[in-house]
Formats: structure tokens, sequence, C-alpha cells
């Protein structure tokens, strides 16, 4: 048996599926294929795949509704693909349970990165909460951070939004979501502090706030904290 | 100019209904005949008959012609009825007041009929006008198009069809270079998708902004670091104040706009040339300026390089002329205004203004 990860493509694009199984066999993943939401189902119920790559716009059902019934069940990462930018679309996507997004065309690098850091998110907890990357070091037991061996002094608001971050790294954390996390559900319309928290926390880990590397903007959709690989 | 005039008369026509049209031509023409009776002392029922006329005429400019007809049958018979003697009966007394009579409706018909036929061939005209001016822009289109899309086309198909049946002649620098070019054809090809959408997007005419609180700073760092990947050769500075306060704004038709602006910048000044973006907020404008050190614009060419599908007279690279429509486009659909000028010590600068609202919480208590 071999110990590679699974990858289950929905896709009725035939392109887009040789693609994606060139890519991910190439990489060393094991690719299973389907063109259409009700193959994609039955072949995930009959073999769990460790993550599915689902097109939102598939012929015999929303890729939206495939999503919520695999989220009944399936616990794995699900990664969408979306033709246009709609960022509706995505929210929704990534609220109703997928882990990540890509807008087709997309590069595969962007494609790989996002399979390798869903992947992660799923390997076994640790019990000692402690993440480096790259000059930063996250203590989550202590509460303590600490960039280039120098500890980071934040705010209550700031540590609770980042350790949100730090759990979820790699993932996009849609606007809505963090303000509900952070500040509760009746702050749900209040971007601005969440603008105004990204700004202060950018100016305390990165190196420059203006070209961020650990947290970066989705333009529309959210942010992500990155790990710097 | 004058089909203009025209236009609006024709839309000013089509909007009154047609009750309405017959309602307004009796009401005008009793007011007219009212103010006629009470002066009657005054002036004789002759002239009486020369101001119906005039009304008349006047209404045939205005109104449809079946209204106008009706109104020339009614204030004939009022002329008949209230002024030419004897009154208050439709007879006429003398030969002469009944060739009058005739001539007075026979006037008003041909002057109604032929101020129709007038509007009917006028707004042929202007069809036929419009009609060409429709196609000279579908060719224009079809042109910038067709040479838009398919230079890349033909890249990725060349390349391509080099990689499959010469393989074995090709050294890898070759291979590399094919590959490059197809990489960068599908990246052009992409970016005028992506200008046509937004394009269509504006034709539909219902874009609605989406407004939310918008870092500005976050906003064009994101912008410019997205068309540095593009391997750009230009230098990009950015000049916006650490206290500039959040605006409310839809970010993405902002964020297509700036793109455009330096995209354009980038493609059209020359090589390891300096671009500058300034944010400033001026009470509650957000103003939005892209500068280039190149050669600027012809002057007698500023006012059109908003206009879809226009290209300078000179210019050297592709391009649909739909980039910086597209930045008007979406500016005025934010409510904003954009203008084009040239720097006295060279380069070309372009000014976007939105007037919105602005948050400085930016200086909220952290706690």
């Amino acid at each position: 048996m071999s110990n590679k990860a699974e990858i289950l493509v929905i896709d009725d694009e035939a392109a887009m599926r040789k693609l994606l199984e060139i890519t991910l066999q190439s990489n060393d993943y094991n690719v299973t294929e389907a063109a259409t939401a009700k193959n994609g189902m039955i072949m995930a119920a009959n073999h769990p795949p460790d993550l599915i790559i689902l097109d939102i716009g598939l012929p015999d059902a929303s890729g939206h509704e495939v999503l919520k019934e695999l989220r009944q069940w399936y616990t794995n990462p699900v990664i969408i693909l979306s033709v246009q930018k709609d960022e509706e679309a995505i929210i929704k996507a990534l609220d109703n349970g997928a882990n990540d997004y890509l807008v087709k065309p997309f590069r595969t690098g962007e494609l790989l990165a996002r399979i390798r850091s869903a992947l992660r998110a799923t390997l076994p907890e640790d019990n000692n909460p402690v993440i480096n990357n790259g000059d930063l070091h996250i203590d989550l037991q202590n509460r303590a951070v600490k960039k280039n061996g120098e500890p980071v002094k934040l705010t209550a608001t700031e540590y609770t939004l980042f350790a949100l971050f730090v759990k979820n790294e790699g993932k996009v954390l849609t606007h809505q979501y963090l303000l509900r996390e952070v500040w509760g559900p009746g702050y749900i319309n209040q971007s601005q502090y969440l603008r105004v928290f990204i700004a202060q926390l950018r100016k305390k880990i990165e190196h420059d706030a203006n070209r961020p590397e650990y947290i970066t903007t989705e333009s529309g959709v959210g942010y992500r904290f990155v790990a710097k690989e | 100019m004058h089909l203009k005039a025209q236009k609006v008369m024709e839309l000013f026509i089509n909007r009154i209904s047609k009750t309405k049209q017959y309602i307004l031509s009796a009401l005008f023409i009793c007011i007219v005949s009212l103010v006629c009776y009470l002066s009657s002392s005054f002036i004789s029922y002759r002239i009486v008959g020369f101001l119906l006329l005039i009304t008349v005429s006047l209404l045939a400019v205005l109104f449809d012609i079946l209204p106008v007809l009706f109104a020339a049958t009614l204030s004939a018979i009022i002329w008949d009825f209230f002024f030419i003697p004897p009154h208050f009966t439709l007879h006429v007394n003398t030969t002469e007041d009944l060739i009058m009579l005739l001539m007075y409706f026979l006037i008003a018909l041909v002057n109604t009929v032929l101020t129709f036929k007038i509007r009917q061939i006028e707004k042929i005209a202007r069809d036929k006008e419009e009609r060409e001016h429709t196609v000279k822009l579908y060719n224009t289109l079809i042109n910038s198009l067709s040479h838009e899309l398919r230079t890349p086309i033909a890249a990725i198909i060349g390349a391509t069809d080099n990689l499959q049946s010469n393989n074995s002649k090709l050294t890898p620098q070759n291979r590399n270079d094919l590959l490059g070019e197809i990489s960068k054809a599908s990246f052009r090809l992409n970016q005028q998708v992506e200008n046509l959408l937004n394009m269509s997007r504006l034709e539909s005419g219902f874009i609605q902004p989406k407004k939310d609180w918008c870092d500005i700073t976050e906003l064009v760092y994101d912008v410019v670091k997205r068309i540095e990947e593009n391997n750009i050769t230009q230098r990009i500075f950015i000049n916006i104040n650490p206290n500039i306060p959040f605006f409310k704004i839809d970010k993405g038709m902002l964020e297509q706009v700036l793109y455009n602006l330096i995209n354009n910048a980038a493609q059209y000044s020359n090589e390891h040339s300096n671009i500058n973006i300034n944010a400033a907020c001026h009470a509650d404008v957000l103003q939005l300026i892209v500068e280039d050190d190149g050669r600027g614009f012809p002057a007698e060419e500023i006012k059109n390089v908003f206009d879809k599908f226009y290209r300078l007279k000179n210019s050297r690279t592709g391009g649909t002329g739909l980039g910086l429509s597209i930045v008007k486009g979406f500016t005025e659909a934010m409510n904003g205004s954009i203008r084009l000028e040239n720097i006295s010590t060279g380069g070309a600068r372009f000014t976007v203004e939105i007037v919105t609202e602005t948050n400085y919480i930016k200086n909220l208590k952290n706690e």
C-alpha cells in the first residue's frame, strides 16, 4: 500500500482534469477523477480521499450543493475551483466548509502550495502548540510571540486575532469569520475594526507592514496566515 | 448638434402619452381661443384665424400627427362657431369667409403632415447615422480584438507546434524560450478577456458599487505587488500619508481602476522609468494620482484617451483601447471623476477623485 496522498478531482472540463492529473501525479499524489457531481459523490463515499478538488460550476449540480452534502460526513480538506473571481461565491463556499479556493486560471505552483498547506492542516494536532514560522516563534500555551527571539507585545484583541490565524495556518479566513470569532456576532459588519487590527498586527510582526509576508490579503474575501517554506 | 436637438425632441414626444397629447392639444387650442374671445373687441376674427393657425403649427412641432390633426379640426370648428359671423352657429355668411375657413383647414392639415414628414425623414437620417457609427465601432472592435486575441493565440499555437513536432531539434534553451512565449501569451490573453468582461459589465449598465471600509494603503501595495509580478522594468514609488483614513468604497472596482492605470503606465512608458503613485484625502475626497516620467500624451489626443477602443495614433504595442475606458467607467460608477494631464517636466498624470465617507477609526484606542 502506498502512502501517497489521494486526491479526488471533480471537474467537468476534460482539459482541466488532464492538467490536474499530470500536475498532481508528477508531484507524487494519487489522483482519481469525476466529471459530474453525482459520480464525484459516489467516488468520495466509496473511497474517501485525503483531499477533494471541487469545481463550483458542474453540469448536474452546483458545487455549493456538493460541498454541503460532502460536509455532512467528509472531514478532509476541500479546495474549490471557480472560474471567475466571484467573491460572493467564494465566501459562500468557505462558509460552507471549503478549506481554500483557487480562481481559474491559476498557477500550478499556487495549487500545489494550497494542497500542501491543506493536507498539513489535517495532520494530527501536536500536544505542544509551539509554532515556528520564519523568524516568528509562537507559543500558544503561554500566549507568547517572539520575532527574531525578541518578545512581541500584543494587546488582548491583537493576540486573539493572531492566535486565530496561527491555529488556521494556510487557510483563508473570511472577514465575517474573523469579526464573529474575535469581536462577536454583532460586529459582522464592522469591517473597519478588522482593518485597524490587521494593520496593527502587521506593524508588529511583519518586516514591512506594507508588504506583508505572514498575514496576506485575499482581496475581497479575507486574510491568510502563510507558512514560510 | 442639430441631430442631437432632434433626438431630444423625439424623446420628449415619446415620453408624453397619446392621451395626454390629445388633452394638451385641446387645452392649448381652448386657451388661445378663450384669450382671443375675451379680446374679440380689439382683434378681427381673421386675425384670430392666424393665431389659431400658429398654435396648430406649434403643436405640430411638439406632438404626434394624430393629436395635431385633432387640434386642427377642433380649432377650425371653434373658429367657425365662436368667431366667424354669425356667431354660435356653424353657418358661414359670405363666400369669402367660407373660402377662408376651407383654406384655414387645408393649411393646418398641410402644415401638420409636412412637419410630420420632416420629422420622419430626420429620424431615418439619424438612425442611419447611428447605425453607421455602430458599424464603425463594431469594425474597430473586431479589428483590435482580432489582433489582440489572435496574436497571443498564434504565439501559443506556434510554440506548441514547435514543441510537439520539432522537439528533437530544439535545444533546451529553445524549449525554454518557447515555453516562456506560451506563458506570456496566455497571460496577455487572460488580461484581454478580463478587460472584455469588465467592459461588458459596464455596458450592461447595472453595476452597483459594493461599498465597504477600505484600507487604501493595503489596496495600493496589493495592486503594485500584482503588477510587479509581471516582471516590469519600471520602478514604482508609493507615497501615502500613514494617517490617511479608511474610505467606504467598492474595493474591487478601485483595484481595477488602479491596476489599469499602473499597467497602462508600465506598458507605454520607457523601460526602467519611474512610476509614482500618490493617495491622499482632501476633506472627504479620495485622491489617487498615477504619474510616469515618459513622453506624456499628444495634447490633441488627451480628450479621446478615455473613449472606448481609442488608441493613440502612434501607439506601438498592442492594446484594445479598453483599459482606460474601463478606468473611466468604473470611476464614474463610483461617482468619481478622472482627468489626465501632461506634466511640465515630462510624463503623464492621471488623477482620480472620489467623494466618499471617511473614517479615522485607525487612531482608535487599542485595548
